[in-house]
């Protein structure tokens, strides 16, 4: 079970404003390969900022991040290689409007990883007709849905071939009927063995495809725990009232 | 009526005639149409020259003043000795900033002309290394405005694939950038053109000062002052109109 940590946190402290806000009080977690962990929890409670701590889009103010053991938080570790292990998924997509969809995906293997053009492509044409979008990769990111869009941010993130993937709140700004799309991608990956992090409100994706369930309050882990547990048996009052208002 | 028109056909050549001396006089006796010739070759040298320095002055002032700005965190964090020297950097952008856009053009030409540079005699290098400067100050906010209307996503987007943040601003942000500035640094250019007019202030022979020059000799003040506008706006409008086919350009590739 300890085997293959690939993320560890050790006292990750994150506060703004010369300490008046505590975005971040202390988080220890490890994540382990294959692992899904969904982090839960009221607004404000810093999944967000933990989720950005990650690959250091937050820099700390106290604590260590470890990527295969390494301490991304030492200034002296190449930040941009380990970012390159570690895609992410953002709320509003992030694509880039002014390349194609083939451009986006491309760009970061091609330029980083030295790939050859060809290969990308070959790649990405795969990785979107995976996701059922190899008729869109000549068209441009204003021309998609948001479902589209987000699936296309999904497979940009799996063309620098991952160990990791984060997920912040990745369909919070979509259309209801455009949930289920970006959900069922989300499912595949991770049956497929993907190492997640995965920051939502869908408590029906927590339960059915969580390895692990975090509740967040406060910039600190109140309770964690298998989804089935924790759904079921529930013991902080902290958890019983957070889920009260959400199921 | 048959009365009033002969009679307005009569002053109407009169005036016509009065017309072609005057203009005789002001440009074609003794080549006087050269100082408008000259004067505004001597416009055009000055304002491309100005455009490309101060494109290539807002280009440095921009670059350091968004580094700073979006790297603030990471190089105290990371780089201690990077981040004192950006800090230092950014200040004296802000204070060139704020002194040339805090004082007027013809103060800091006549600064150039009569202090900094008083030993030079080539007064139109003078005025493209005041214009120039000038001009940089205002090419600076306009590329900062267009680094900082990018969406933060972008940048994230970038940094978080793993590329770097100058890659970042190299293959993502400054190509929308360019697109969105393109027309305001074109504008730009124009209003450089018709400030140059005030370069005669330190006798530099522009087109201003060419048309001012004839009036002096001439005792009319009409003909040479408004030929001069004539020209101004002749070149304007061409800028402007190329200004608008850009904009429609950009306008067709966006998706
Ligand atoms: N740049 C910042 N400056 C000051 N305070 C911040 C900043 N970023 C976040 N915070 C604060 O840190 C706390 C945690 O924010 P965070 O965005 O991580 O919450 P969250 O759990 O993701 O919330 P949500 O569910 O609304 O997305 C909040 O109180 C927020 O106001
Ligand atoms: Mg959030």
């Amino acid at each position: 079970m300890n085997d293959n940590v690939l993320i560890k946190v050790e006292g990750l402290k994150k506060h703004y404003k010369g300490g008046t806000i505590k975005a971040l009080d202390g988080i220890d977690m490890e994540i382990r390969q294959g692992e899904v962990v969904v982090i839960i929890g009221p607004s404000g409670s810093g999944k967000s900022t933990f989720l950005r701590s990650l690959n250091l889009l937050e820099y700390p103010t106290e604590g260590h991040i470890y990527i295969d053991g390494a301490d991304i938080t030492n200034p002296k570790v190449n930040l941009n290689r380990h970012r390159q292990k570690m895609g992410m998924v953002f709320q509003h997509f992030n694509l880039f409007p002014h390349m194609t969809i083939l451009g986006n995906m491309t760009l970061a293997p091609v330029k980083l990883l030295k790939m050859p053009k060809k290969e990308a492509e070959q790649m990405a044409m795969e990785l979107l007709e995976r996701v059922g979008l190899g008729d869109r990769a000549a068209a441009y990111p204003g021309q998609l849905s948001g479902g589209q869009k987000q699936r296309i941010a999904i497979v940009r993130a799996l063309c620098m071939k991952p160990e990791v993937l984060l997920f912040d709140e990745p369909t919070s700004a979509l259309d209801p009927e455009m949930v289920g799309e970006v959900l069922d991608v989300m499912k595949e990956l991770a049956k497929d063995g993907m190492t997640m992090v995965v920051v939502t409100h869908e408590m029906g994706f927590a339960r059915e495809v969580g390895s692990r369930v975090v509740f967040m309050a406060d910039g600190m882990v109140v309770e964690e725990n298998d989804p089935q547990t924790l759904f079921a048996n529930p013991k902080s009052p902290r958890l019983q009232d957070f889920l009260a208002k959400v199921l | 009526m048959g009365a009033w028109f002969e009679g307005f056909k009569a002053n109407a050549g009169a005036w016509f005639e009065d017309f072609k001396a005057t203009f005789r006089l002001n440009f074609i006796e003794d080549n006087r149409y050269m100082y408008l010739v000259n004067g505004l070759k001597n416009t055009l040298i000055i304002t491309v020259f100005a455009a490309l320095l101060g494109i290539a002055l807002g280009i440095i002032v921009a670059s350091v003043r968004t580094t700073f700005d979006k790297n603030e965190e990471s190089m105290r964090m990371r780089n201690k000795g990077l981040y004192i020297v950006m800090k230092i950097a950014n200040t004296v952008c802000k204070v060139y900033l704020t002194v040339i856009r805090g004082t007027p053009v013809v103060v800091q030409l006549m600064i150039m002309y009569f202090i900094i540079m008083a030993s030079s005699t080539n007064s139109v290098l003078i005025a493209i290394l005041a214009f120039g400067i000038n001009s940089g100050a205002y090419v600076a906010e306009i590329f900062r405005g267009g680094i900082m209307s990018i969406d933060n996503g972008q940048f994230e987007a970038g940094r978080s694939l793993g590329f770097s943040y100058f890659r970042t601003m190299y293959h993502i942000v400054v190509p929308q950038v360019i697109k969105n500035v393109l027309p305001a640094l074109l504008n730009e250019c124009i209003a450089l053109l018709k400030e140059t007019s005030v370069a005669g202030y330190v006798s530099i022979q522009d087109l201003t000062k060419g048309g001012d020059i004839i009036r002096g000799r001439t005792y009319s003040a009409f003909m040479p002052l408004i030929m001069v506008a004539l020209i101004y706006l002749i070149v304007v409008v061409v800028l402007t109109w190329l200004v608008g086919k850009v904009e429609r350009r950009l306008k067709v590739s966006e998706r």
